[in-house]
Formats: C-alpha cells, sequence, structure tokens
C-alpha cells in the first residue's frame, strides 16, 4: 500500500466546515467582547477564600465610581454571585441577538449558572452515564463560551469572571478568549493557601496573564500567616487590599480605585 | 476528522446525517471518484464529544442560537429560565391547535429556542401557519434531531 496522504494534505473543502464552526464561536465571542474594556479574571488555586464575595464587592464598587461592571459567574457548579448581588430570579430576556443580562446591587449586571438550574439542583448534562467525565469537562467549558459569548452586555469598562476554586476553569478561559486574560488573586493569610495560590499564580504566569495583586481577604482575627506579603514578593505584584472580616465600603472603593 | 478513499487518493464528502436517537450518530461519506460510500458510526460518548464542541456534522443549518448548547443539552433547566417572548407565537406564522401541543411537549427549558427556529424557517418560507407536518419537514431538512 502507498503511503496514505495525512490529516493536513487533505484539503478540499468540507461540507461540515468543522474547523470554520469552531472560528465562528470565536469570532462570536471577541465581537461580543469587543465592547468590553477590560476583562478580569478573580481567581485563586485555593476553595474558601472568598473569591465572589470579593468579586462581587469590587463590582458594586467600581459600578458606584460610575463605571460600567458586568460579573460573569464562572463557577459553573457552586454558583454564587446572583445572591451576592442581590438579584432575584426572573426569566431572562432572550432573542436571537443574545440574552439580556439582569442588574443587581449598585446597578452591576451579571450572568450566572444559578439563573438557569432549577432551585438546589446540581449541574446536570443529558447524556450517557458511564464514563461522563470524558465529555463533562468539554461540555462545562461550551457553556462558558456561550456565557462569555451570547450574553448582551452592551458597553462595558470591565468585565469581572469569578473563577471557581482550580485551574481548570482559567485554562479554559484562555483557550476560548484565545488571550490570556488579566488575573486578580485572592488568598487568605494563611500559609495553606499561599502554597495553593502560589501554583495558580505560576499557571497564570506561565500562560501570559497580567497579574493584577492580590486581595487578601479575612485578614485581622482568625487566620495567622503573610500570604499575601509572600506572594506580593515572590511575583513582584501589589497587596491591592486586605479585607477585613467585615469590610466597610470605603475598603471596597479604595480596591476599586487602585484596578 | 476527515475521510480519504485509499483506492482513488481522494477525500471523501460528507453526505448526510443520521441521529437515530439512542445517543449514536452516523454519517456518511462517498467518493467523488468512485462513488464508494462509507458510514461513520460513534457511540453515545463519542456523539456527546461532538456536541460538547457546540459543532454540527455536516455543517450547520440554523443560525447559532444563544446558550444554545446550554439549552439543548443542560437536564437541569429551571422552566422558567428564559423570557423568549420578543420571538415567540404571535410573531410572525401562526401556530396551529395541534403544532402547539406538539410544542408544548418540549421541555420549556429550551422550548423558546425551538419555536424560535420554527418560526424562522416558516418566515423563511412564506408559510402561514405552522402545522406538525411543517414541524416534520423543518425538521428533516434542518436536521433539528431531537426537537
Amino acid at each position: 500500500m502507498p503511503p496514505i496522504r495525512t490529516y493536513h494534505e487533505l484539503t478540499d473543502a468540507d461540507r461540515s466546515g468543522l474547523p470554520e464552526q469552531i472560528g465562528a464561536q470565536r469570532r462570536r465571542v471577541a465581537e461580543r467582547l469587543a465592547a468590553v474594556g477590560r476583562v478580569i479574571a478573580v481567581m485563586s488555586g485555593k476553595g474558601g477564600v472568598g473569591k465572589s464575595y470579593v468579586t462581587a464587592h469590587l463590582a458594586r464598587a467600581l459600578a458606584r465610581s460610575q463605571r460600567a461592571v458586568g460579573v460573569l459567574d464562572a463557577d459553573l457548579n457552586g454558583p454564587t454571585i446572583p445572591r451576592l448581588l442581590g438579584v432575584d430570579h426572573a426569566p431572562l430576556p432572550t432573542s436571537q441577538s443574545g440574552i439580556e443580562p439582569p442588574a443587581g446591587l449598585d446597578g452591576v449586571r451579571c450572568i450566572s449558572m444559578a439563573m438557569l438550574l432549577e432551585d438546589g439542583a446540581p449541574l446536570a448534562f443529558k447524556g450517557p452515564a458511564a464514563e461522563s467525565f470524558v465529555w463533562r469537562g468539554a461540555m462545562e467549558a461550551a457553556a462558558l463560551r456561550e456565557l462569555l459569548g451570547d450574553v448582551a452586555w452592551g458597553a462595558l469598562d470591565t468585565l469581572l469572571l469569578d473563577l471557581p476554586p482550580g485551574m481548570q476553569r482559567y485554562i479554559e478561559l484562555c483557550d476560548i478568549l484565545g488571550a490570556p486574560p488579566a488575573v486578580l488573586t485572592v488568598t487568605i493569610p494563611t500559609p495553606e493557601s499561599r502554597d495553593a495560590v502560589r501554583r495558580a499564580m505560576r499557571a497564570a504566569v506561565e500562560r501570559g496573564s497580567q497579574l493584577l495583586g492580590i486581595v487578601e481577604n479575612m485578614t485581622g482575627q482568625g487566620f495567622e500567616g503573610s500570604a499575601g506579603d509572600d506572594l506580593a514578593k515572590e511575583f513582584s505584584v501589589p497587596v491591592l487590599a486586605r479585607i477585613p472580616w467585615h469590610p466597610t465600603p470605603d475598603i471596597w472603593n479604595a480596591l476599586g480605585a487602585r484596578l | 476528522m476527515k475521510f480519504l478513499c485509499v483506492d482513488c487518493d481522494k477525500q471523501m464528502a460528507f453526505e448526510e446525517r443520521q441521529l437515530p436517537g439512542d445517543g449514536t450518530l452516523a454519517a456518511t461519506f462517498k467518493c467523488p471518484k468512485c462513488g464508494r460510500v462509507v458510514a461513520m458510526l460513534t457511540n453515545p460518548m463519542e456523539t456527546q464529544l461532538v456536541s460538547s464542541l457546540g459543532v454540527e456534522i455536516g455543517g450547520r443549518t440554523v443560525p447559532a442560537q444563544p446558550l444554545e448548547t446550554v439549552r439543548k443539552m443542560v437536564s437541569t433547566g429551571r422552566d422558567d429560565a428564559f423570557d423568549d417572548g420578543a420571538s415567540g407565537v404571535g410573531r410572525g406564522a401562526l401556530w396551529s391547535p395541534e403544532a402547539t401541543e406538539r410544542l408544548s411537549r418540549v421541555p420549556s427549558f429550551v422550548r423558546g429556542m425551538v419555536k424560535r427556529i420554527y418560526a424562522d424557517y416558516a418566515k423563511e418560507h412564506g408559510i402561514v401557519e405552522i402545522t406538525p407536518a411543517v414541524m416534520d419537514t423543518a425538521r428533516a431538512e434542518l436536521g433539528l434531531e431531537g426537537m
């Protein structure tokens, strides 16, 4: 048998046009975000450090300073942003041109899987149950892509993306956006948090993200350590805010002013 | 994924897609030189992987809908998640009682999107009333298996 031509050597037009379909998906996201001044991923390698809490209050502070702000809750399996932004459930106005995101406290617009799921229900997909781990991650990435590409934000100064713990969603985000987003990192003071967040920050650096700085949350009592300062020194970035257990609006306003 | 007719050294062309409803997929490809046809059969997991990419084998027949994959694939969606009123029954073609009843059996999470697709089809084809027969024709022409 003669050598068989390789995939890349077969260049006839294909009716399926799968690469073109993928390209169209990417263009849809790019076009949707073209009116967004900047996209900031709020992330941490550690769970329970208050990423969503920080995201919501930072968004409100930015909105109070007359900036148009949106929050995309990228924690598809544990979404909390609507509750933090005081958004009651109401059907999302939907047309061919996109989904209208509701506005919450201080006028912050947001979208979240919590708005789409039955109360208390987990995010579940139709499909074969056996070995669902093979396709579930791809399905969640598709959901993230659609939340990025199909929500009619309009013109925004800042879109904050509230990421779940770990790195998976961040990596998906980089692939979907085509360029790594700027990153705001949240940690608590403990060395355990520092070690986990360090891994996330390294991954972000390796992907090419701009590290905006660190927010050290839950400071002042209960947690011992210097994670914020340690990470700031290691990555040559500022500690943008230290958030006590009962922060006042001026603390959030100061954080917003530094971004 | 591409198919090559080894005898002819020709790239085979997509012919037809079928979704029999058991989670599997069949897609046929034909050699443009010798006419040989082969079928690619995927198991449910492989079919699911294709779905998760949000692409259509054989090409798109309708424009991408907002949150299309989410609406088609999430099984725990709330009934009143979306307000598709802007493209509802009142727009364009009328819906016969039988078609309305059939549409009501579509899960509400995805119903508005399905309604919009049928309404757009009717508008494009100058159809004044959507009936079950129109829905069948549209579904076949547009490849809307499962809608």
